[in-house]
């Protein structure tokens, strides 16, 4: 379980997250949505360390996170495995050398261990006979794919995806989004997804959070989305014109 | 002025980060083997052409300027000798690494800020300053000095075939002139001196690339920036170690 409380982070005086408290539950796929430019990624990256917060605290299980030094972060940090929204696979090494690298890094594991394990996890995001391609040989679903395969090889407790299914066709970013389903309830993983995508929230969403300028406007579930009186969420998620017609409709 | 005081201590922060322990010595180990290829062996080629070619022309630079019946005719193979020791193979060489070198760690870092590479090290839990930069530093530190030597020898060698071909000077009196009252701290001068400028050129490309904020057009900006700096200060300190080594 993840809890934030009251965060506020500001970029030269400009408030970009504003009092933001939110539980996200284990074993759950909590999605945050919002416009571009709402501060979805500013909190992701404020959760995972990647910011420094200026006020509120962030909570992993009974650890205060963000008043951690940098080598006790280091051991949640172990823990903790994310998907960016533009992939971040390392070009100078190949598809197996990603994600071999957290097991290089962190682990004592043997070289055939570590290849063993890399095998299973390319194999459980459905990469096959792709290890030694280099990112720039692959395509942008093949990708995230790889990336989250990355992110997995440590049996993360955590999982962070910015923007998952950018740049993807919708069935490539169905397959995407029902990958991280599927990983969140088999290993038991609190996951934290970034999304704008409506397809997303419909198909994967369990908690949703939204957030508008900075601040946290609703929460609930998928099933609470549709039916929400809050005006900032019904035009966001009833942008395009046909939710508009069938929501007029009803 | 506080801007750049402020540049300055982020450039002490980072190198504070920099020479923290590595996580994992093996891996810094193989790192480090990458970048003395990727930095030092493949600079063997540039350094070589360059130094052939300028030790050509300082011979024959030194012949036109020496044409008088008092200078003896070992002065050329001296000059060239000393101007490549102690100018040459340690300073030109070196800014000409700040182009080819510096340019590619800032472009490098830089865009792996830009794509989130470094973000992906930092939520591993990696320390990414010191895993992207002590390679790199540590690379240039120990194949740098083996490349002024390269050059102080194609330098010198490229003086002998242009002064002998052209007919300036006799092979003799130019082997004599590179033998006559050489002084070995010179060779130890240079290669403080390329020590040195090793570290600005890899550290300052390095601080360069590691704080890009934007996109491709600003990691275009921070190379710029890398060579920029890096030769102003090579040159700034070739001035402060002559003065400190050689006076």
């Amino acid at each position: 379980m993840i809890r934030i409380k009251n965060l506020s982070k500001s970029f030269n005086g400009v408030n970009v997250l504003n009092d933001v408290s939110v539980t996200f539950e284990t074993g759950k796929t909590n999605l945050i949505i919002g416009r571009s430019g709402s501060g979805k990624t500013v909190l992701l990256k404020s959760i995972v360390g990647l910011h420094e917060v200026d006020e509120g605290e962030i909570w992993f299980e009974d650890i205060l996170f963000n008043k951690l030094d940098f080598a006790s972060k280091k051991e949640i940090r172990k823990e903790m495995g994310m998907l960016f929204q533009g992939s971040a696979l390392f070009d100078s090494l190949t598809v197996e050398q990603n994600v071999r690298y957290p097991l290089d890094m962190f682990t004592e594991m043997s070289l055939p261990e570590k290849i063993e394990r890399v095998n299973f996890c390319l194999k459980r995001v459905d990469i096959i006979n792709a290890n030694n391609l280099s990112p720039s040989e692959i395509s942008g679903g093949m990708k995230k794919r790889v990336a989250i395969a990355r992110a997995i090889a440590l049996n993360p407790k955590y999982l962070f995806c910015d923007e998952p299914n950018s740049g993807l066709d919708p069935i490539t970013a169905i397959l995407i989004d029902a990958l991280i389903k599927e990983l969140t309830e088999e290993y038991s993983i609190t996951t934290i997804v970034n999304t704008h995508d409506m397809n997303s929230v419909m198909e994967i969403g369990e908690k949703i959070v939204f957030i508008s300028d900075g601040e946290k406007c609703w929460e609930g579930s998928k099933n609470d989305i549709l039916h929400s009186d809050c005006e900032t969420l019904n035009d966001f998620v009833f942008a395009n014109s046909l939710a508009k017609q069938l929501r007029s409709s009803k | 002025m506080i801007k750049f005081l402020t540049q300055l201590g982020h450039y002490f922060l980072l190198m504070k980060k920099v020479f923290s322990k590595p996580e994992k010595p093996s891996i810094y180990y193989k790192q480090t083997m990458k970048e003395i290829v990727f930095l030092g062996i493949n600079s063997i080629g540039i350094i070589t052409i360059v130094s052939f070619f300028m030790g050509a022309v300082i011979t024959l630079q030194t012949a036109y300027n020496t044409e008088n019946p008092i200078y003896p005719a070992y002065l050329i193979g001296l000059g060239c000798r000393d101007s490549i020791i102690l100018e040459f193979s340690s300073t030109i060489a070196a800014l000409i690494l700040a182009g080819k070198v510096g340019s590619n760690i800032a472009s490098e870092i830089g865009t792996m800020r830009v794509t989130e590479q470094i973000d992906a090290l930092e939520m591993m839990g990696v320390n990414s300053a010191s895993f992207l930069i002590l390679p790199k530093i540590v690379a240039t530190l120990l194949f740098n000095p083996l490349l002024t030597l390269i050059s102080i020898i194609v330098g010198i060698t490229g003086g002998w075939m242009a002064g002998t071909l052209s007919g300036v000077i006799s092979s003799e009196n130019f082997i004599y002139g590179i033998q006559y009252a050489f002084i070995p701290y010179y060779i130890v001068y240079s290669m403080i001196k390329t020590v040195v400028f090793a570290f600005i050129i890899t550290s300052v490309s390095s601080f360069q690339g590691y704080f890009v904020d934007g996109g491709s057009l600003e990691v275009g900006r921070a190379s710029t920036k890398a060579v920029v700096f890096s030769s102003v200060l090579i040159l700034l300190f070739n001035v402060i170690l002559t003065q400190l080594l050689l006076s």
